[in-house]
């Protein structure tokens, strides 16, 4: 059960790959199977402290990232479970064959870390930043994508990813994030969490983009709109009963991603809503468009992804529901 | 010695057999190998048939993986399943694909086809086992034209910086990929040279020659400190009569009739094999 903070929206002090290391290590302690990788990006991933007291379990394999996943599966043939690190672009997109043969398609046990999600790769640029990472990994049959909104559910999928079989790739912002849930909440990985009730529209929302949504539920309500806020933390599988459920009670829907709508967040609800029940749906992402260097501040102004934009669309849609 | 020819020989009866109820397949890359695939599960390989998952066994990875038909038949051989399964090769609903798949094959320890991967598991196994505290090895197979692929290269690099000294690789250096020759289509000159500069324990071996490749696997076990590289110098369809010397043997669609007579030959050295016995 999760339960969200009265204080929504404030910077939590953690980082989140602090989270993921201290989760990590607290995790090796008492599980002799977890093993990590990284591809020459310990600095970046704050891996460190894992490797300082795991040195045995820890795999810095260099600048070779295929090399990193099927070392990964191989090791997870064996029992371990092996935690694998890139930045995303290079953990989805370059080794996309290797997670999908020697991971997947072996039915072997891996979990992916695509960090800098989106615009948050920021200074890194264009190359670095991912609008296309859980696209270009969604069609790999029976892999779960996650993304994480906050230091508080990071350490709990990551404690969960312990204990379950599979592909999991794990899109995580590296540095800042909002507090969003209290300490000690937990999730269920293919459900969406409903953080605001309301009637009129839903924004399923994801990331960096919850507080987004967060905030634009604050405006329409201060305006007369009833809105429901949902973090859809799982992009795969899509919680198809709740987007069902969504589009039943509020007749309309908005998506919310750091990342490109085709391929995103969007168009996999937006196949959940036609299978279900069909209504207006519009959708905020990066419009296929390919990023750019910047600050975090000017790409989200850059791609629009802003509560305003959220608002708009929430009206468009709204506004489309009335005469459908 | 002359069991191991024997069984080498039985596999390649056994892999010839098998491909002869398609009409294609990948014969050349099969052939090569079939001596080191006799040398390791009939003496260096520890395994147990009646136990694929032994944790303590020693772990194949072909990483050529176009090359199961001649693992499968070895493992029929072995008694991991039937001999008569080996008539169901890429039929719909098979244990037998095209490519290696460790979900569908007794046996078969990685799922491998796409070329490049299979180094790369190998090392991961190698890291698990050695992380468990066993002494087992874990064996792969490349083939030299997948040394194309720059995974294997990574490969290369990553396993002597984790001294993997229970890591023996293979490269079946048969000089020749789909399209031609090795040589005319990506040349890596000197094949030994090359897994020498990235740190590795090489030996060449003459890859038909049972005797060789047995003091060489025994070799690479007596070796400490590096992983060893063992380059296979082969020639693509040995030992099969319309594969051998074409320029076109990847994969080959054939007639019966070619079928028969590569059989019938073939066989004539297995019953002289078994006369030597």
């Amino acid at each position: 059960m999760f339960q969200v903070k009265k204080t929504i929206l404030d910077k939590d002090p953690r980082l989140m790959r602090d989270v993921y290391c201290d989760t990590l290590i607290e995790l090796a302690k008492n599980d002799p199977r977890i093993c990590a990788l990284d591809a020459d990006l310990m600095g970046s991933s704050g891996m460190k402290p894992f490797m300082k007291e795991f040195p045995g379990r820890f795999f810095d394999v260099g600048i070779a990232e295929a090399n990193m996943i099927g070392v990964a599966a191989g090791l997870s043939a064996t029992g371990k479970i092996p935690f694998a690190h890139s930045f995303g672009v290079f953990s989805s997109r370059r080794v996309c064959d290797q997670i999908f043969m020697s991971a997947a398609y072996a039915k072997l046990n891996v979990r992916i870390i695509g960090s800098d999600p989106g615009v948050t790769a920021a200074y890194n640029g264009g190359t670095h930043m991912p609008f296309e990472d859980m696209g270009v990994l969604r069609s790999i049959p029976q892999i779960t994508l996650l993304e994480p909104s906050d230091p508080v559910m990071l350490g709990d999928l990551t404690r969960q990813l312990a204990d379950t079989y599979g592909v999991y790739y794990i899109r995580m912002a590296r540095k800042d994030a909002v507090s969003i849930y209290q300490d000690g909440s937990t999730f269920e990985i293919g459900k969406g969490n409903v953080l605001v009730e309301g009637r009129d529209v839903t924004i399923m929302a994801s990331g960096i983009m919850v507080a987004e949504a967060i905030k634009a539920a604050i405006v329409l309500e201060n305006e007369g709109l009833s809105v429901r806020v949902v973090d859809l933390f799982t992009w795969k599988p899509m919680d198809t009963e709740l987007v069902a459920r969504c589009a039943a009670e509020t007749g309309a829907i908005v998506t919310a991603e750091n990342h490109n709508t085709l391929g995103g967040l969007g168009a996999a609800v937006a196949e959940a809503v036609t299978r279900t029940c069909p209504c207006p749906m519009e959708m905020v992402g990066t419009d296929d468009r390919f990023g750019q260097v910047g600050t975090e501040a000017f790409l989200r102004k850059e791609y629009d992804l802003t509560a305003d934009r959220i608002i708009r669309a929430a009206k468009t849609a709204i506004e489309r529901k009335k005469k459908h | 010695m002359k069991k191991l020819r024997l069984f080498a020989e039985e596999i390649r009866v056994a892999t010839l057999e098998e491909l002869g109820a398609l009409g294609f397949g990948h014969v050349g890359g099969a052939m090569s190998i079939v001596e080191l695939a006799a040398v390791l599960y009939g003496s260096e390989l520890r395994h147990d048939p009646k136990n694929p998952r032994w944790e303590e066994r020693d772990w194949l990875v072909m990483s050529k993986g176009h090359a199961g038909p001649a693992l499968y038949a070895t493992l029929a051989l072995s008694g991991y399943f039937p001999m008569e399964e080996l008539k169901t090769l890429n039929q719909g609903g098979t244990n037998l694909p095209s490519h290696c798949d460790r979900n569908h094959t007794l046996g078969v320890d990685m799922t491998t086809g796409s070329l490049g991967q299979g180094i790369s598991a190998a090392i991961g196994i190698a890291l698990g086992n050695r992380l468990d505290g066993r002494e087992n090895y874990t064996y792969f197979v490349l083939g030299d034209g997948e040394c194309n692929e720059g995974q294997v290269w990574e490969g290369a690099m990553f396993a002597p910086s984790q001294k993997l000294d229970h890591l023996i690789g293979f490269v079946d250096l048969n000089g020749q990929q789909l399209d031609g020759y090795t040589k005319d289509i990506l040349d890596l000159g000197d094949m030994g040279k090359k897994w020498v500069e990235f740190g590795w324990n090489v030996i060449n071996v003459n890859g038909h020659d049972i005797e060789e490749l047995f003091d060489a696997i025994r070799a690479a076990k007596a070796h400490n400190g590096t992983p060893t590289m063992i380059v296979l110098h082969t020639k693509k369809g040995h030992g099969c009569t319309f594969a051998e010397d074409n320029e076109n043997n990847h994969h080959m669609n054939f007639k019966p009739e070619q079928m028969e007579e590569a059989l019938a030959a073939a066989r004539k050295i297995l019953a002289d094999a078994k006369a030597a016995l």
